[in-house]
């Protein structure tokens, strides 16, 4: 699915290079529950902005389902976060005017896909996060558990192949950050290839394989 | 993507800061307001003395008293112009087979007085045929009588007769201007001002008395009425050629036709119209500045969602149309309720009053529409560009705008 090699990504910060990834190498198999943890500047935010096609690498090679994202055009690189990436963040990200149901929808609309069909396919994940009765609500009627629930739905509302979460529980109290860990947990038994970002041990360790990055380098991967 | 979708979001986008859209939206309005008014008092303008012109006869002449000399050495013989008289008027009339009509005018001011009321009048001493020329009307009695040239008669304006005798009925009464005492004949309809001249306040009597009345010799100005407006310029060769050969030879007057003052006068108030929309339509350029600096305060306060835009997968050119589709839309609600106050300011103007002349051409109206969302669409690519390269991860990283 996911086959990094040699991955390297430097910045210029203050008019100095800072290496953020070096010679990162990595493979990742479809339905994959992988957490990345690491302490703030090991570069594991790095990492999930260049394996969701955020960012790009300044070398080594990225294949995505066999294909070399360094060849793919900014238009290529969208399309692919379109229709195989979701993304989860710390802060939700919702649209604050949009509703719940509105929030869902956003992908689909900039997918060109028909209303009826949107309204369909909106229902049905609302239900799988189990907001099927907040579909009208605005964010800020929403509860943080319940707007990451929605942001949940945003992101595999496309059908994805890889859901990208980055620090989703960080915002939440423990009992809600539960809830959403479980949520996509149950989601990546049903096939979706889950990738974590984390500082928490508690949710990072709860993922079958665990990769720990330092200064910008893989210094662990293990699968209990 | 869909277009009604991708409206709908630039539509909701503008909701986000509804006393900014406002405030913008109302510049683009007064914009659009103020070109549609302006062009509408301009057209109207042109309407108005291209109307005036056309109602005093498109195959009218006029023969006017010297001639204007652009260049030329210091003449050696006297050539102070010969007077107009009225044997050349008639001469115009027996000699010149395509004049219908002529009319000799005299004109000066005089103090006219009836009973014990009296006031500063303009006095026109004409034929019988001025009626026809200048499409005037009665309102009673009868126009200055075909023969007797000399008749001590005379014919009120509607507002002259209206002052003179405010309580009684003008007809048979005598009006008195300087020392000579004029019986009224008959009475004009109102007419308004026609060409400089207010024909309401104005009395008509015999030409020759007129002459009488100013001691002199001389005529204003003769008007001449050709049968078709075709070869007006030969018509024209030919009066020339009359009026030399009766002033000795000399060519000292000036024939103007109707057609020349109507184009010129056309052409320039077409110019003033164009001047008068371009004046307003900087107002326009203001109100475009205006939208750019909400679309730009929009970009950077909505960076977080441009990111989310992006990590959803939205194309560089989605987000640039996204921000240039919303400048379009509240540039033209703008323009919408621009020609709205536009047309509704235009409209009461013209009920309070009703002799200005107002005029919105229809084509000013899809133009004032299209202008004002070219205005958005231009003023928009600069905050749809920014929106368009700003990092995802740093706009996604800002907490809060």
């Amino acid at each position: 699915m996911i086959r990094l090699d040699a991955i390297e990504r430097t910045y210029v910060v203050g008019g100095s290079p800072v290496r953020a990834l070096k010679e990162t190498t990595l493979e990742i198999q479809p339905g994959e529950y992988v957490s990345i943890m690491g302490p703030s500047g090991s570069g594991k935010s790095t990492l999930l902005h260049i394996l969701g096609c955020l960012d790009r690498p300044n070398g080594g090679s990225y294949r995505f389902a066999g294909q070399e994202t360094a060849r793919f055009s900014d238009d290529e690189l969208s399309s692919l976060r379109r229709h195989r990436i979701g993304f989860v963040f710390q802060f939700f990200h919702l649209v604050p005017r949009l509703t719940a149901a509105a929030n869902v929808e956003l992908p689909m609309v900039f997918a060109g896909i028909p209303p009826d069909q949107r309204r369909q396919r909106v229902e049905q994940v609302l239900e799988v996060v189990g907001l099927g009765h907040r579909a009208g609500h605005r964010p800020d009627q929403l509860s943080g558990g319940e707007q990451q629930r929605v942001a949940i739905a945003r992101a595999v509302v496309m059908e994805p192949a890889v859901l990208l979460a980055d620090e989703p529980t960080g915002n939440l109290d423990s009992g809600s950050g539960r809830e959403i860990v479980e949520l996509m947990e149950r989601m990546n038994r049903q096939g979706l290839t889950l990738i974590v970002v984390t500082h928490d041990p508690k949710i990072g360790d709860r993922a079958r394989r665990r990769i720990r990055l330092a200064d910008g380098r893989v210094i662990s991967d293990d699968s209990p | 993507m869909r277009g009604v979708d991708l409206i709908g979001f630039a539509a909701g986008g503008l909701r986000g800061h509804r006393l900014r859209t406002i405030l913008s939206l109302l510049g683009v309005s007064i914009g659009v307001a103020s070109v549609l008014l302006l062009t509408s008092l301009g057209e109207g303008a042109r309407l108005y003395v291209t109307g005036e012109f056309a109602s005093l006869g498109a195959n009218l002449l006029i023969v006017i008293p010297g001639k204007t000399e652009t260049a030329g050495l210091a003449p050696l013989v006297n050539t102070a112009p010969h007077d107009l008289t009225l044997e050349d008027a008639d001469a115009l009339l027996q000699r010149v087979p395509a004049i219908e009509r002529v009319a000799p005018i005299v004109v000066g001011t005089a103090r006219a007085s009836a009973g014990d009321r009296s006031r500063e009048i303009t006095l026109l001493g004409t034929t019988h045929d001025v009626l026809e020329i200048r499409h005037l009307r009665m309102a009673s009695g009868r126009f200055l009588p075909r023969e007797q040239p000399r008749a001590a008669v005379c014919v009120l304006g509607a507002g002259a007769a209206r002052e003179l005798f405010p309580q009684e009925n003008p007809l048979g009464r005598w009006v008195r201007i300087g020392d000579w005492r004029f019986r009224v004949i008959g009475i004009m309809a109102p007419r308004g001002t026609s060409i400089g001249m207010d024909m309401d306040q104005v009395i008509e009597i015999p030409v020759e008395t007129a002459l009488r009345v100013f001691n002199r010799s001389g005529l204003f100005r003769i008007l001449a009425e050709a049968g078709s407006h075709r070869d007006l310029n030969r018509t024209q060769e030919e009066m020339r050629r009359i009026l030399r050969e009766r002033h000795a030879g000399q060519e000292d007057v000036t024939i103007i036709t109707q057609d020349a003052v109507l184009s010129s006068f056309n052409l320039i108030l077409r110019a003033l119209t164009a001047a008068l929309a371009g004046i307003a339509a900087i107002s326009l350029g203001v109100a475009g500045l205006g939208i750019m600096n909400v679309m730009l305060v929009s970009v950077s306060e909505r960076a977080r969602e441009i990111g989310l835009l992006k990590a959803i997968g939205t194309t560089h050119a989605q987000v640039i149309s996204v921000f240039l589709v919303e400048a379009a839309v509240l540039s033209t609600a703008g323009g919408v309720v621009g020609l709205i106050v536009g047309l509704a300011a235009g409209h009461g103007l013209q009920r309070l009053y009703p002799d200005f002349p107002i005029h919105c051409p229809p084509w000013v109206i899809g133009a004032a529409l299209a202008v004002a969302t070219s205005v958005g669409l231009l003023f928009g690519i600069l905050p749809a560009r920014r929106a368009a390269q700003l990092n995802p991860i740093e706009a996604l990283m800002r907490r809060k705008a």
